[in-house]
Order: C-alpha cells, then structure tokens, then sequence
C-alpha cells in the first residue's frame, strides 16, 4: 500500500496536509461539544439559571456542530477529489503499462486479471483512500482525545468503558478469525455453483441424451448444500454482532448511570452537581470512544482486501516489459521479406525449447504456410514476427532488418495480422475495419468496401440495417464467429501491409467461403507476403513454402507435392485428412 | 454483515412491484411460522427500545433527587434549636448557681443584641458568642427525625449556619456535623436505582436476545430459501425445452442462480427484519414523544425534519451522479476488457495511442462522476450528524426553558435525547430497505420470470417404452416437416427409412442446420408434422427418456464437467467397475493416455492443461461407448483438434458406429464417402440426398462441396 501511495502529487500531499488540519479541529469541535452539553445541564439543574444562557450554550454547541459540518464538507471534496484523482491516475498508469506490455506479460498476469486488477482492484484502493483518510486519522484521533478527555473524570466510569471497550474488539476479533477465512471459501462454493450451472447448460444436450438430469441435479445439490451451509454458519455468527453492539453501548449508559448514582450518593453535597454533570458528559464521550473503536475495526477489516488490491497493482506497475523497443525507422531497401535465422525460443523460466533452429526465408508475394499437431509451435513462430516475444537465440529479419532494430510502431505497420480469434472493437463495421494507425492515411470508404469485398463480408454486412455503419457489439456478441472473422481479415486488408499474418484465420470459415475467401485475397494482394498457420491441408496445398513443424523442430521445407514424398509427418497429416487417392488428384 | 460501503446503488426498477413482491411471499409460505416469529421479534425487540427512555428518564430523575439538598429541613432544625432558647431556658440560667457572673453579663448583652438583630445569619453569630456553660444550659439534646443531635453538633451548626452565605452554602453543609448533615444532604433512593437498573438492564438483555433470535431465524430462511430457489432453477432448466436455450445465453440464466437469488437472499435477510423494526421504532417514537411531551415532540420532530428535508433534497440531486458513474464504470470496464483482449491486435495494428487517447476520455468522464458522487455520499454521515446534533440541542433548550418553568422533570430531556435518535435513525432506515426491496422485487421478477417459463410437454401418460436390448435398429422419417419458428419451416415433407446398421451421414456448410436432425431425433424438439418411426414406433408414443436410452451421442463440443477422469466416462451410469471403464479406454484407444495422468483414473480434469480437446473428445468417446445402444450420433471432430490425436478419434469413433445405426455429423467429406446414406443440407434445407457417387453425379450443391476442398486458390 505504501508503495501505491508514492504515487501521490506534491498538491495531493498539500490537500492531505489541509484535510488532516481539518479533521483535528472536527475532531476538536465534535469533543467540544459534551463540554457544552454539560454546560446546560448544569445549568438546567441549578435553580435560577436564566434561559438566556442557557440559549447561549445551546448556540455555541450547535456552532461547534455548524463548525464540524462545514470542516466535515470540506474534507469530504477533498477527499473525494483526491481519491477520484487517485484512481484516475493509477488507471491511466496501468493502462498504458498493459499496452506496453509484450504477450509474455500478458500471459504471465492473465488477461482476466489484469481486468480487475484495472477495475476492482483501484475502486478498493479508491474507496479505501475517500473513506479511510477521514476515518483513519479520525478514529484514533478521536479515540485519544476522548479517552484523554475523561480520564480524570472518573476512575469508575473509564473502568467500564474499557471493559465495553475490549468486549467489542474481543467480539470483533472473535467474528473476524472464525468468518473472515470463510468468507474466501464462499466465493469458491458460489464459483462452484456457477460452475455446476454452466456445465449443466453448456451440455445440456449431451445430458439430456444420457438422461443424466438427475445425477447432474445431485452433484449441483451437492454444493448447492455445502454453500448454504456455509453461508448460514458465516451469517449466523454474523447476526450476534448487531445485538451486541446495541448491548454494549445501551450497556454502556445504563452503566454510566448505575455506577453515577453510587458515586453522586456517597459524595460531598458540593461534589454533587459536578459529579452529576460529569456522568452526563461521561456518557457522551464513552459512546464516542466506542465508536471510534468500532471505526477502527472498521478499517481494519478494509485494509487486508485494500492492501490485496494494492499488492496486485503494484505487481502490474512494476512488471519489467521483456521487449525493449527498437530506434529503426528508415525505408528498407527491400520490401516484403521474411527470414527466419537459426531461430529458437523458449519462455524464460521453462526448459524445454518450444522452437528449435528453424531458418527459412518468404519473399514479397510468396506465401508461406505452417503446419503441424497442436503444440508443435506454429503459432508461437509466426508470433515472433510481430515481436509477442522475442527470439531466444538466432534472429528474424524483416526486409533485412532485425526485427529488434526496428522501432515497434514501423515493424507493426508493415504487418497484417490475423489472430485465431477475431478480435472486435464496440463499434461500427467501418470503425472496426478502419482500426488501428498505419503511418499513413486511414482508409477510405473505398478501401474499407473493397477490404470487405475480399474478406467475403459484404453480404452479411449488407444485410444488417446500418450496413457499413451497422452496430458492433461489444465483443463482437451481435455477428457470429464467421462474420466476425471475416471482418477481421478485411482490418488487415484496409491496412494494405506488406507482410500478411494469418494465425489459423481461416478455420472458422466453411470451406466455400475458405476458398473463395483465399481466392479473392490472392488476386487482392499479388505483391504482399503471406505467412499462414493452418490446420486444413486444403487451406495450404498451393503455398509457394510449406513448413511442417513437430515439437519445435522444422522436420520439412517444401511444396506440397515434395513434401508428400519426402516428409513422413507430412504425408501422415494429410492422410488423416484426406484419402491417397484425393491427395495426388489435389 | 460489515459490507464496505457503496455509493449509493441506484436500484433496478421491476415491472411489477407488488406482483413480484406477493410471489416472493407465497414462494416464502415453507416458512410462515419461522417468518412471523422473526417479525414479530423485530416489533417486539423494536418496542422494548421504545419502553427504554422512559425508564431512563426515571432513573435520572431518581438520580437528581440526590442532588439538591433539603434546605427545608435546615430552617426546621433551626427552628427546633432556637426553640430552646425560651423563657424556661432563661429562668433556668437565672436560678442556676453554677454559672459566673461573668459569663451572665455576656449573655445578657448577647441576648439583647440577638433581640435586636437584623438577620438571622447575624443571631446565629452572635448565639455561637454565649459562653458554653450557658449554652450547654439552653440547649438540650433534641431528637429529630429520629437523629438525635448533640449540643456539640447543634453547637457546631450553629457556628456553621453562621458563615454561610449563596455561595458556599454546599460546602458549609458538607461540614455540618454528621447527626445534622446527614438529614439536611439528600439521598438517592438506591433501592429505587437499583431496580430500574435492572429493569432496564433486563429490557436490554430480552431486546438484544429477540434481536438476536430474529436474526438468526432470518438468516435461516433467506438461506434456505435461496436454496431452494436455486434447486428449483436447476430443475427448471432440465425441464425447459431446448428452445429456450437457443433464444437465451447462458450468462442470463447464470445470473439468475447466483446475482438474482443472491440479491434476493441478502436484502431478504436485512431489509425486511429492518423495514418492521424501524416502522415500529417510527411510529412508537412519534406516540411514546407525544405521551410524553406535547411541545418536546413537536420541538424534535420538527428539527429533524428540518434536516432530513435538506438531506433529501440532497440525495435527490444526487442521484444522476450515482446513475452516471455506474454507467461510466461500466463504459471504462467494457473498454479496458475490450482492448486487453484484443491486446495483440491493438498493438499490431499501432492502435495503442487511439486506446490510450479514449481511455483517458472514458477516464476523465468517470473521475468527474466518481468525484461528484464521492463527495455527495460523502456528505450523508456529517449531514446526519448534524441533523442529530440539531435536534439534540432544540430538545435541550425547549426542554430546558419547560423544566425552569416546572412543567417537565429534568428525566424527560434524557428520554427525549434518545427519542430523537429513535425517530432520525428509522428513517434513513426505511429509505434504505425500500431501496432493497426494489431490486429485491425486480431480481425476483427475473427469477421467477424463467421458473414460470413453459416446459417441455408432459409425457406422464406414455406408457409404451422400448427396452435397448430389444431394438433393432431402424428409422424412419415420414414426411416430417420442421421449423424452429411456426412461420417457417425448414424441413418440408422429408422422407427417407434407415435400415438396421447403415452408416447415414450429414454434410453441409456452417449453419446449414446439421443439428435439426439430431435435434429432432433425440427429440429435443417436436417435429410439426409428419412421423418418425423408430422399428416402426412413433416417437410421439415414446418418452424423451426412452427415446435417450436408445442412442448414443457424442458431440464435437468436447463436454465434460468438473471432475475425476472416471467419473466423467462413467457419468451418470451406476455400477460399473474400474475394468469396464479400462475397457471402454481402450477400444477407443485413450487408455495409455490416461495412464500417463497423474493418478490415472482419478486424475483431475479441471486442473489438467495436459488434456488436449483431442484427448477430452476421446473421453467422450469412451463415454458413449459405455452407453450400449442401438443408435448411435456421432458430431465429427473439428479441426481445432491436432492432427495426430485426430487420427486417433477417427479411429475410434469407426469403432463405436460397428453395429449400430448410426447418424454422422460430418465435417470432412473424405470420411463418409463409404455411407450408405448421405443428406446433404444448405441453409436449414435438406436438398440432396444419395450416396457419394449419386451425388458426385448430380453434379449439384455436394459436388462443388466435395470439390471446393483441392481448389487451386493459393
């Protein structure tokens, strides 16, 4: 947590410096005014009193309550500036630290929770820094001064309070070792309830044909009862907060008077009044102790979930970027060329290569495809290019320059890239095709039409109300798989690259828009290379260079034809696929 | 519960507030008594608060008699002490032989000056002047009250009575001799203390025990209710037919079970116990204050409402702010899940200064709002403070002005303290579980909205059912007619018998529809006209539950659940031994596999990113192995499964058709170009059917199919 506060302007230090004045003058006001209450008692009490003066009191107390209002608003738009600001910037921070970051990181920290780590986590630390900061320095503030203020008004009476005292924080402590660890276990048995649900909807075919309803229903039961349980064992323990709370401090006053009017009995007629006046006072000041210890509490059960949050932002902004950004941003000589160098790569902290020593070269308009089982690393090759992640040993040339030299943004825009999973932005169509920033010009109306024409989008696209402007919803929920990736593929056609990446793009597709797709993008991009993982055979028969991959090893370079008689993996991928007799006739 | 506190949330609005809210209480009916006990706690723990202040104010009361002294009783000591000093007293010192001259003289002259004093503080001055042998012959032992004071004690009273004045008359009393103070200093009837203490120790400890019960017994019930709820949505979905599902995603039926029921289960167990026991501490306040002090009531209620007015406008301006930052953390959230999603896409196409430059936009407009309603949440707890404040001090000074005047007692100031607190909490109170009951009501629409959803038909009076063992394997479609709509049909008049142990097979782009005919095979949706005859059986005559046994379904989405390798091959089938799962494994071949898994059978599926969806489609595969019956569909492998697994899963699923009907779902033409029949379908449609070589002959919609997979492209 202290790390995050560092973040903190030298005006915000200035701002906390003001609230922190002001809370001890609230803090003043607010104990000032027992003192006042006092006043008229006594003054009610003594015979002959005039009104007036006792008005008078009543005007000062309310003063103090005007005074603390007022210095209470005050730090409140403080403190809500200052916590808004707070997380403002801690989002910005991280944000574009996440951008920053390679796929490396974002595989390490998981992109679900870098989600939350830039939503959740920062409105715990936000609520922790508005609510808090009042209460932090509030509370004990409070708590010393009001415990300073009666100390010498009653050995009795503080005796009592601190007993009051301890039975809450004993009962507070109680409830927080025996609940809080529980609490952790509720939200897994809830995930665990979801989980049973899901997988009762997702397979409801499947258990509808096994006519396993009921043993899905036991199983679900199942958690279903240990949730409860828990929930009535936490909530139950709960429940005994509130009454004794209610009892302690109702408790507290009834003790105050109890143990006042054995006091103002055994004392000296002159003593009485005092005493008395005292007792009232007493009783007011006890409950504000109490309460400050219950604000304590308070906080105390805010910092462990603000401190996580905290942690886990910190581990955010203090990640080291594992690619360094390049300062190359010349015209090349050449345009169009991919040369992988004696390649190999592995993840930092694993053993095993996940490519070993693969070099080949692609030049502008040739296609080259991979292929290979799942995990043989194919996809993690073509990631090299863009720079996800960086080689571990050897290098990659793009128009013959290391793809380290170059300076990210102009690497990037000599790249096409297609994920494997189409990636949509809220949006329309035309904004999501028109995406991103090539160094050059954003397409025109043109480009974006002709860049659907190819991906074979433009008759769904068409047919939705808006057309080019039709809606995208967020996550592309509103168009289906196909459509979404088709409009994907037509994004990277609008940039108009030199180097097209395709990782496994194709396969959400039917086989006639596969094909006609691919035919139509070949004629679109004569003179661009095209670098191709596929898992269909008939997606990659004609590419000018086939790789075939298996664990991390390049074991064939060839056409298809070649590779059929020469590579064993080969011929038995594609045999899998499809019979002897079709592959020659191919 | 201590929840660390929101803005406040605006609450979702229901359709029907009452219609949801009634539901809610008839679904509750497992629990009436449980639930009226609870209620009638909340009103009764809220009551004996109520009964509190007052005895409160006695017991100050009690307390204030101790302070002031009986100064009446001074005067009649007084009195009975200088009674003494009569004639008899004075012809007593005349005839006495004992005393001096002296000491005579003094007496007389003193005697004349106390005759001819102004005050009596001067004569009693002047008393304490006569010679003591005098004195001890004036004054007697007296009695009062039952105190016997001594000439001593009446001497050293007088001597004290005169130097007293205003100011320290306190003090002088404190020095009086005991015999004489102690009937002058007041006294607490302890006694009475006593008992009031305990009488309102008492009510505390029965109201903190009934509060106490009320929780725990609401508790239970939201609990237990939200169980059932649960229970009864988890039936429900296995009783809804799959039409549902098509219309509906899953994230809004998961929502149901946990958000809704949640909300329901939570703001059951606070608000409603809160709702009664603040209306009661509401309305018992306004009438304790009222029967207690006309003008004490008016004075508090009004000073709070004054308050509370100015809150409520406050909170009423406040709202669009609430509204707009939940919007705009919803915006932000959507965005930021958006583009880390998109991570690689974001940065290969530079789109990395765009996201940045909107999301400082996005966050600007969030922090104006979460500033703006941070600081106006933060406003409510000084706000009511002060609100508690002003009434605190209105109630004292009108108290204070009505006790001068003698028309109320010191006690009922304390009372009223208290009641003001009683009648400014409630509120806020109320608005608050109001607010909870809301969204209560509008969750419980949404939940009981999908349990009142139409079923499946019944099929109670079903009576025929087909044993597996029996069937032998032949379907029919006669002149079936289809669609997922009434307006439109898919499927028109399609006819074709299916011969014990052929191999039919089902081609078609995405979205051609090659579910329907599963779906209406296994009956997961009634065809809309014609039959499908199963060994001559119509399955309208058949149970869905029959019609399941007889056929064995693996579906490409790979589904397993939550568990053990066993238990999801052996699923819901009950007595079957770890060599029948062995066996099942290894026909289809996924039994090295499984050895290699940490703990083998019992290995963990969830937490095994070891299993490729290759292997996971295996273990589907083994589980519909184990299912022995006559028909078997079969949805083929995509191609996100890796090739050489793939080999594998074709393999096996070759061996699961042997011997049965079998319906294939196809997706690679070079596999079932030995079917006996292939149903080519396009856009919901069937519209070609044949074998392979009828259909390459057709030179019709599966020959372009067939052909589009060598075509010359790249």
């Amino acid at each position: 947590m202290g790390k995050l506060f560092k973040n903190f302007t030298k005006k915000d230090l200035g701002f906390i410096g003001i609230c922190l004045i002001l809370i001890v003058l609230q803090v003043a006001l607010e104990l000032k005014m027992p003192d006042y209450m006092s006043a008229i008692t006594r003054l009610v009490e003594t015979e002959g009193s005039s009104i007036k003066e006792i008005v008078l009191q009543g005007v000062y107390m309310l003063l103090c309550a005007l005074g603390s209002l007022v210095s209470a608003i005050i730090v409140g738009y403080f403190a809500a500036n200052l916590a808004s600001n707070f997380s403002k910037t801690l989002r910005d921070k991280i944000f574009s630290k996440v951008l920053k970051f390679s796929t490396k990181e974002m595989k390490e920290l998981e992109t679900s929770s870098l989600i939350t780590r830039t939503t959740n986590d920062i409105t715990q630390v936000e609520m922790l820094i508005s609510m808090g900061l009042q209460m932090i320095v509030k509370a004990p503030i409070m708590a010393i001064w009001a415990i300073f203020k009666i100390l010498n008004k009653g050995m009795e009476w503080s005796i009592l309070t601190a007993v009051c005292v301890f039975v809450l924080l004993i009962t507070i402590g109680f409830l927080m070792i025996t609940v809080l660890p529980r609490f952790a276990k509720v939200q897994k048995l809830i995930d665990k309830v979801n989980g049973v649900t899901r997988e009762n909807l997702t397979g409801i075919r499947v258990i509808r044909a096994f006519n396993a309803e009921q043993f899905q229903m036991n199983r679900f039961e199942k958690i279903n009862n240990d949730l409860t349980n828990m929930q009535l064992f936490n909530q139950r323990m709960f429940s005994i907060m509130q009454p004794i709370m209610m009892l302690i401090m109702n408790g507290l006053t009834l003790g105050i008077y109890f143990i006042g009017a054995f006091l103002i009995n055994n004392a000296l007629l002159s003593q009485k009044i005092t005493l008395f006046s005292n007792m009232v006072v007493f009783s007011s000041y006890g409950m504000l102790v109490i309460s400050s210890f219950l604000m304590l509490a308070m906080i105390f059960m805010m910092w462990p979930r603000a401190n996580i949050s905290a942690k886990r932002i910190n581990e955010v902004l203090e990640k080291e970027e594992s690619i360094r950004d390049g300062n190359f941003d010349e015209d090349t000589k050449i345009v169009g060329t991919v040369e992988f160098k004696n390649v190999s790569f592995k993840y930092p902290d694993a053993d095993e290569y996940l490519l070993k020593n693969i070099s080949f070269k692609v030049n502008a308009g040739e296609t080259i495809a991979f292929i290979g089982s799942t995990g043989s690393g194919k996809s993690t090759l073509i990631n090299l290019v863009p720079r996800f992640y960086d080689t571990t040993e050897g290098e990659i040339l793009v128009d013959g320059v290391n793809v380290r030299d170059y300076k990210l943004s102009v690497l990037h825009n000599k790249i096409g890239y297609v994920p494997q999973k189409a990636v949509m932005f809220t949006g329309t169509v035309r904004e999501n095709v028109s995406y991103g920033d090539n160094g050059r010009e954003k397409p025109t109306d043109e480009q974006i039409k002709e860049a659907i024409h190819v991906a074979q989008g433009t008759d769904f696209v068409l047919k939705m109300e808006e057309k080019y402007d039709a809606h995208i919803a967020r996550g592309g929920t509103n168009i289906s798989g196909g459509q979404k990736q088709r409009l994907a593929i037509a994004r990277a056609i609008a940039k108009n690259p030199e180097i097209y990446i395709f990782d496994d793009s194709f396969s959400a597709l039917d086989y006639k828009t596969d094909v006609t797709l691919r035919r139509e993008l070949k004629k679109h991009t004569k003179n661009a290379t095209s670098m191709i993982v596929a898992q269909r055979i008939g997606t990659i028969l004609n590419a000018d260079t086939i790789v075939v991959l298996d664990n991390g090893n390049c074991v064939g370079i060839g056409t298809h034809k070649e590779l059929l008689k020469t590579c064993e993996v080969y011929k038995e991928i594609a045999l899998s696929q499809l019979s002897e007799e079709e592959l020659l006739n191919a | 519960m201590p929840r660390p506190m929101k803005g406040a949330k605006t609450p979702e609005k229901s359709k029907d507030f009452f219609g949801s809210i009634q539901k809610l209480l008839i679904h509750l009916k497992p629990w009436k008594y449980l639930l009226s006990l609870a209620i009638l706690l909340a009103a009764l723990s809220a009551i004996l608060a109520l009964a509190t202040p007052n005895k409160l104010s006695n017991l100050t009361d009690a307390i204030t008699k101790g302070i002031t002294p009986k100064t009446e009783k001074l005067n009649k000591i007084n009195e009975e002490i200088l009674k003494n000093l009569n004639d008899e007293s004075l012809f007593e010192i005349a005839i006495s032989s004992s005393l001096s001259r002296e000491d005579i003289n003094k007496f007389q002259e003193i005697n004349e000056k106390i005759n001819k004093s102004e005050s009596s503080q001067q004569a009693f001055f002047l008393f304490t002047n006569i010679p003591d042998s005098i004195l001890n012959i004036i004054l007697k032992d007296i009695t009062f009250e039952n105190s016997h004071i001594s000439i001593q004690d009446q001497k050293e009273f007088l001597k004290v009575l005169s130097t007293m004045n205003q100011e320290n008359a306190l003090e002088k009393i404190d020095a009086l001799p005991e015999s004489i103070s102690n009937l002058i200093k007041p006294s607490i009837d302890m006694e009475k203390v006593k008992d009031i203490t305990l009488f309102i120790g008492s009510l505390y400890l029965i109201s903190a025990i009934f509060s106490y019960v009320e929780s725990f017994s609401m508790t239970t019930i939201s609990n237990r209710f939200a169980k059932l709820l649960r229970s009864k949505i988890s039936i429900k979905i296995n009783k809804l037919p799959l039409k549902y599902f098509d219309t509906h995603e899953t994230g809004d039926v998961l929502s149901r079970v946990t958000n809704d029921v949640d909300t329901i289960a939570q703001n059951l167990n606070h608000s409603l116990a809160t709702l009664v026991t603040s209306l009661t501490l509401f309305i018992g306040s306004i009438l304790m204050m009222f029967s207690t002090n006309g003008i004490m009531s008016i004075t508090a209620i009004l000073s709070s409402l004054l308050g509370f007015s100015f809150l409520a406008i406050l909170l009423g301006k406040s709202q669009k702010y609430f509204i707009k930052r939940q919007e705009e953390l919803g915006n932000i959230n959507g965005y930021i899940e958006e583009v880390y999603s998109g991570h690689n896409v974001v940065k290969t196409y530079n789109g990395d200064k765009e996201a940045i430059l909107k999301f400082g936009e996005l966050n600007q407009k969030l922090y104006e709002a979460n500033r703006k309603s941070q600081f106006l949440s933060g406003l409510m707890m000084p706000i009511m403070n002060f609100v508690g404040n002003l009434g605190y001090v209105a109630v004292c000074i009108v108290g204070a002005l009505l006790v001068s005047k003698q028309v109320i007692s010191f006690g009922v100031i304390v009372a009223f303290i208290i009641y003001v607190r009683m009648f400014t909490n409630p509120l806020t109170q109320i608005a608050q579980a109001m607010t909870a009951l809301q969204s209560t009501a509008a969750a419980g629409e949404r939940v009981f909205e999908f349990l009142e959803e139409n079923e499946m038909t019944d099929e109670s009076h079903l009576k025929k059912h087909l044993e597996k063992e029996n069937v032998k394997g032949v379907i029919e479609f006669k002149n079936v007619r289809f669609g997922y709509n009434e307006e439109k049909t898919i499927i028109h008049n399609f006819s074709v018998k299916v011969r014990q142990g052929e191999k039919v097979a089902i081609v078609g782009p995405t979205g051609a529809g090659k579910t329907t005919l599963v779906n209406l095979l296994m009956k997961f949706y009634e065809i809309n006209g014609g039959d499908i005859l199963i060994d001559g059986n119509s399955i309208h005559d058949l149970t869905r539950e029959n019609i399941h046994e007889l056929f064995c379904m693996v579906l490409q989405d790979t589904w397993l659940f939550d568990g053990t390798v066993k238990e999801n091959i052996k699923f819901n089938k009950e007595n079957l031994s770890d060599e029948d799962i062995w066996e099942a494994c290894k026909t289809v071949g996924v039994d090295h596999f499984i050895k290699t898994l940490p703990g083998g059978l019992n290995a963990l599926i969830s937490d095994n990113d070891t299993v490729s969806s290759g292997q996971k489609q295996l273990f589907t595969i083994a589980r519909g192995n184990l299912e022995k019956a006559p028909f078997l569909i079969l949805d083929e492998a995509t191609s996100n499964v890796d090739t050489r697994t793939e080999e594998l899963v074709q393999k096996a699923m070759d061996q699961l058709t042997i011997g049965k009907t079998s319906f294939i779902i196809a997706h690679r033409l070079s596999t079932i170009k030995n079917a006996d029949l292939i149903l080519v379908m396009n856009e919901g449609n069937i519209i070609e059917q044949g074998t392979h070589e009828e259909l390459m002959k057709q030179k019709g919609f599966y020959e372009k199919l067939y052909n589009s997979q060598f075509e010359n492209t790249i």
